[in-house]
């Protein structure tokens, strides 16, 4: 029990002891920077996500089209007015996940919905034209979306997601970014 | 719980050789002279037959590793190339493929005989948390062997499991970015899943090492539940327990043979002979059989967070078993009413596996719900429960007494 005197009182010794810890501890920290780092999308992969123009011109009234962008299918629908009208006209305030058409869709484009082709459960691709709601059905885990592509009945929280796009000419758009529209 | 060092080698190097590195005394100590109660019946032979497994896994994994391609395009071809190119390619992939069903199989009846008899109870905690870790291990190194085959059930099998991160509020898709690698499952998920499905055996394979090790200083627990008294109540390791480890042993591969050799992919699905698509979804996914009852609870739950949430937690439970079992009685063997909730709960278990497999509408959901209510409460409600009102049979004296009646 000699050293509780020395114990008691701090010591240069102690301070080192410390001092050195602490920053072994911040090289550790920063050594698992890289370690975990690298699991993120890489270079190419970011790369191979650019934005894509798609000709709608091609796609039929009613029609429903997948894209790729960025490996995620996107649905292009060509809505017929009878979609649209059943899109629009629904009690906002009933639905899971509330939005109205004109927030799924750019104003004076309603006639095309572009959505993120997976279902917001556990991401399952979505048939088109099934379910009651004449939108998607998820054959995973039974969700149903509407012609606007919102959740309406099953396990999935949220409507399908709206991907970045702009649309370059009343025929054209460009996924990937929200705001390049000025050649339009 | 060590028979200590009556080893002493006759040849002069292994005399030489043991003052150096005392290998053959610590083999010695472990698996031959170690005492084990004299009343072990056959369920405690699964442990045994769980490393035998882990073994072949191994074994067959790394020569599986040799003809295997990590690559998005070629990676269900190379599968193929074995199945029909590589010599005794077929037999090696089918016992991988059926071996992995095996584990699990022997892991179930291991946990179960566990649960019977209390062997997570006071002084086993640490042993059992070490054995829920290594049954978490074999679920993810599971998981992503089947995705390596790169078939329409292994790619929407990654898709769906990493989706469950998504729950996780403000940083779940960020972290499932991190998981894949891109932004959907592609190839620098393949990749990193083979890398892991490499190494995580291995990791298995060391948690093994403080499970025994572990097990060796509690001891083994036995039917009746009351720690061996005396010498009279243990015999060695060698060759009692090893002969009748070795006996279910062979039974077990009978089994296992039949499944590799008569109906190999009996266990897995079709749909994974179809080359993974990620334009399609399979109009139906289903996970390997082996996490059926977790997949069902998850589905049982119609919000996604709370389903993700019951899922993590009917695993994470078992964890805390030791502390949620207020019985200071061991074994259902003297349990009149732990043993009937037991078989209940072994039913709901093998229930919800049942419904896992089945879609989920109608009547299957509700019994998924009812069952998954079942799990909970068992754990929850009523483990801690019985142990203040059950009213138990009187216990043995010692081991020996109850096997050889009171005279012994």
């Amino acid at each position: 029990m000699t050293t509780v005197s020395s114990a008691e009182q701090h010591t240069r010794r102690d301070f080192l002891y410390i001092a050195t810890g602490a920053v072994a501890a911040v090289g550790a920290a920063a050594t698992l920077v890289p370690l975990i780092t690298q699991m993120n999308p890489d270079a190419s992969t970011i790369a191979a996500g650019a934005p894509v123009d798609i000709d709608l011109a091609p796609i039929a009234d009613g029609q429903i089209v997948k894209v790729f962008w960025r490996s995620k299918p996107i649905f292009i629908f060509h809505r017929t007015k009878q979609e649209i009208e059943a899109a629009q006209n629904v009690d906002v305030n009933s639905l899971p996940d509330p939005a109205p058409d004109s927030e799924r869709v750019k104003s004076g484009h309603e006639q095309w919905l572009v959505v993120i082709g997976i279902c917001t459960h556990l991401g399952c691709i979505p048939l088109a034209h099934e379910g009651e709601y004449h939108g998607w059905f998820c054959p995973c885990h039974g969700s149903q979306y509407d012609t606007a592509g919102r959740i309406r009945k099953g396990p999935a929280p949220k409507n399908l997601y709206l991907p970045p796009y702009a649309f370059l000419s009343d025929t054209k758009i460009r996924i990937g970014e929200e705001s390049s529209a000025k050649t339009a | 719980m060590s028979g200590h060092s009556t080893y002493q080698p006759q040849n002069k190097f292994l005399q030489w050789f043991e003052k150096r590195l005392p290998i053959g005394g610590l083999i010695h100590s472990s698996f031959v002279v170690y005492p084990v109660p004299r009343n072990l019946n056959y369920w405690w032979t699964f442990g045994g037959i769980l490393a035998f497994m882990l073994g072949v896994q191994i074994v067959t994994g790394i020569v599986l590793a040799m003809h295997y391609t990590p690559q998005v395009d070629m990676a269900f071809n190379s599968v193929e190339g074995i199945m029909r190119d590589v010599n005794y390619g077929w037999l090696l992939r089918y016992l991988h493929a059926n071996g992995a069903s095996m584990f699990f199989l022997a892991g179930y009846i291991h946990i179960f005989r566990g649960m019977y008899y209390g062997s997570y109870k006071e002084p086993r905690e640490v042993l059992w948390i070490l054995g829920v870790i290594l049954y978490l291990l074999m679920m993810a190194t599971g998981f992503m062997g089947y995705v390596l085959v790169w078939g329409q059930m292994s790619f929407w099998a990654a898709t769906v499991i990493t989706n469950l991160f998504s729950a996780i509020p403000g940083v779940g898709d960020a972290i499932v970015t991190w998981l894949w690698g891109g932004y959907a499952v592609g190839n620098p998920t393949l990749n990193r899943f083979y890398s892991l499905h490499y190494l995580l055996p291995f990791v298995i394979a060391g948690v093994v090492v403080l499970h025994i090790w572990a097990l060796h200083v509690v001891g083994q627990n036995n039917p009746t539940g009351v720690e061996p008294k005396s010498d009279k109540d243990t015999v060695a390791f060698t060759p009692y327990a090893t002969v009748k480890d070795g006996f279910l042993m062979a039974v077990f591969m009978i089994l296992y043979a039949w499944f590799v050799f008569y109906i190999p992919n009996y266990l897995g699905h079709a749909d994974n002979y179809i080359p993974a698509n990620p334009a399609v979804t399979p109009s139906e996914i289903v996970p390997e059989w082996y996490y059926l009852p977790f997949y069902a609870i998850l589905r049982s739950i119609p919000n996604k967070l709370l389903g993700v949430i019951a899922l993590f937690s009917s695993i994470a439970i078992l964890a805390f078993l030791p502390w949620l079992d207020t019985s200071k009685v061991r074994s259902a063997r003297y349990r009149p009413l732990y043993r009937q909730f037991f078989w209940l709960f072994v039913i709901s278990a093998v229930g919800l596996g049942y419904l896992g497999s089945k879609p989920p509408e109608g009547i299957y959901v509700i019994a998924s719900r009812i069952l998954t209510f079942y799990y909970f409460v068992y754990f929850l409600v009523i483990l801690p429960l019985l142990g203040i009102f059950e009213k138990t049979k009187p216990l043995p004296n010692s081991i020996s007494e109850s096997v050889l009646g009171a005279k012994a």
